[in-house]
């Protein structure tokens, strides 16, 4: 049994197409016991049984915290991704029984802070669904930028300015609607934090205006969950194991290494967390490394490797798994 | 300097210019030193946008010195508690950007980060350096009452007379370390008091 990842046993209570990309699922227990509680921002890691095939992909719980029923998430179909939001569209349906993790949070509110600013890109919206119904319940102060490329994809954005009226703020891509961020960020009130979530080049953005205009590391926090890219196929030796291993082109390394019975710990499957950090015995040929997570040092060192996102290129890779 | 020892006990820096709009400095005696080392690293214009708030120490140096790095604002204060009105305002009306910096002894700096925290700075947010003294802002946990500048191990409480162990466990939400009876058994057991915290 992995680090943390405790399963539970649900049944998809009810799907919703929100928009064109983007599908909402419900999930209850078949026990009907309540859910775990959460905090807002936390995922859960849903379990897609796709015939020979299980994917398994972290997704923010949107509900609110306070009512533990049931879990949501949202969906957006992603065409060109490794196929898990489109087994998630075309054959979830309301019934279907399904294993999901318990709750994890890499991404929670501080809640020492004066005042919470927050950031969302598209379906990034989602860890704010639940940190904003989080706040309101207890009266906390936040205000939310949330941009998306039209008004048709901006996910929720009229639920959002209904519950909390001229706390939201929205941008439209298609109109050239942008963050003023410099000034943003530089009226703020000391002692406010920034939560950021939407794609890596938003998130980097955030960041490095942040940091040059002063805001401490420890008051910006930020999200992006990488997916697995798809890539050429690569064989591995797993030295503890003693296994050798052929990652598929539409494969993970840690599913790969997952699927040869070998069963490293793991938390977010996005490059986020660290959990499932290997060693790298020995090498011929170049990484792809796609997480978030180890430092610059070791990327350039290639002593270590995050297999839920990274691949690897080259002649022979040797593990310490 | 100060000597790590339990988790709680602060450990300081040496100060740095980080990036920032506004930079705030409170710093006692030879705390200016701190400033002056650190100048040396600023970027061109970095005191263009500084505040220097200075209580000097009873030979009144370095005054002339701070003021020589030109900062936007620079006021002497005779005391922290003096001082203290004009740095809750500060705060109050400040925006993110604003850094802080503070030096001098560890009762100034314990002082000034709890003010700062009230304000919402994370403690690790603000940069520190210690310079000068090592007495110590002391905590009667019988009585509460706090005695400024304890030198001695054991000490005396200044409110309830206790003879008091000088313990490294530190509060920052008081900005004092605790000092615990040390005879509560006996009180006729005197331990010798010796000048520790120099």
């Amino acid at each position: 049994m992995s680090t943390g990842t405790t399963k539970l046993d649900v049944v998809v209570s009810d799907v919703v197409p929100v928009n064109d990309l983007v599908t909402r699922f419900h999930f209850r227990r078949r026990d009907r016991e309540l859910l775990p509680t959460f905090s807002g921002g936390a995922h859960v890691v849903v379990e897609m049984r796709d015939g020979e095939r299980t994917r398994l992909n972290p997704y923010s719980l949107m509900g609110s915290p306070l009512d533990t029923r049931e879990y949501t998430i949202s969906v957006r179909r992603d065409d060109v991704g490794r196929g898990g939001s489109l087994f998630m569209h075309r054959s979830v349906k309301p019934g279907l029984e399904m294993v999901i993790s318990y709750p994890v949070n890499l991404f929670s509110l501080d809640l020492r802070a004066r005042k919470h600013l927050m950031l969302a890109g598209g379906i990034g919206i989602t860890p704010f669904m639940a940190q904003t119904s989080q706040l309101a319940g207890s009266g906390g102060n936040f205000e939310l930028h949330y941009t998306s490329r039209t008004a048709s994809l901006g996910t929720y954005a009229d639920l959002l300015q209904q519950r909390y009226d001229r706390r939201v703020r929205l941008y439209h891509d298609d109109l050239d609607e942008r963050i003023e961020l410099d000034r943003l960020l530089s009226s703020q009130p000391l002692g406010t934090h920034l939560y950021v979530c939407g794609p890596a080049g938003m998130i980097n953005w955030v960041r490095d205006r942040a940091a040059a205009l002063g805001w401490p590391a420890e008051t910006v926090h930020f999200e992006h969950f990488a997916a697995p890219q798809p890539g050429a196929p690569f064989d591995v030796t797993l030295a503890v194991t003693g296994k050798t291993i052929r990652v598929g082109s539409q494969q993970s390394l840690l599913e790969a290494i997952e699927a040869a019975g070998v069963d490293p710990p793991y938390l977010c499957r996005g490059g986020v967390c660290g959990q499932c950090e290997t060693n790298v015995v020995s090498h011929d040929g170049k990484f792809i490394h796609n997480d978030h997570w180890l430092s610059e040092e070791d990327h350039r060192s290639a002593c270590k490797i995050m297999p839920c996102v990274s691949r690897f290129e080259g002649k022979s890779l040797v593990l310490e798994r | 300097m100060a000597a790590k020892s339990i988790i709680s006990r602060p450990v300081y820096g040496t100060l740095s210019p980080q990036a920032g709009k506004h930079h705030l400095f409170v710093a006692d005696a030879e705390g200016a030193l701190a400033i002056i080392g650190m100048a040396k690293n600023a970027p061109a214009g970095f005191f263009d946008g500084a505040e220097i708030v200075f209580i000097p120490g009873p030979d009144g140096k370095h005054v002339g010195s701070l003021e020589a790095l030109k900062p936007a604002q620079f006021h002497l204060a005779p005391s922290f508690a003096s001082l203290l009105p004009r740095l809750k305002q500060t705060l109050t009306n400040a925006h993110m950007g604003l850094r802080l910096y503070l030096s001098g002894t560890e009762g100034l700096i314990g002082q000034a980060m709890q003010v700062a925290l009230e304000a919402g700075i994370d403690h690790t947010s603000m940069q520190t350096e210690h310079r000068g003294s090592l007495a110590r802002r002391m905590q009667c946990v019988h009585c509460k009452g706090i005695t400024e500048n304890v030198t001695t191990q054991p000490a005396t409480c200044a409110h309830c007379g206790l003879l008091l162990l000088v313990r490294d466990h530190y509060s920052r939400r008081l900005a004092a370390f605790q000092g615990v009876c040390i005879n509560a058994e006996d009180r006729s057991e005197i331990p010798p008091m010796e000048e520790i915290f120099r």
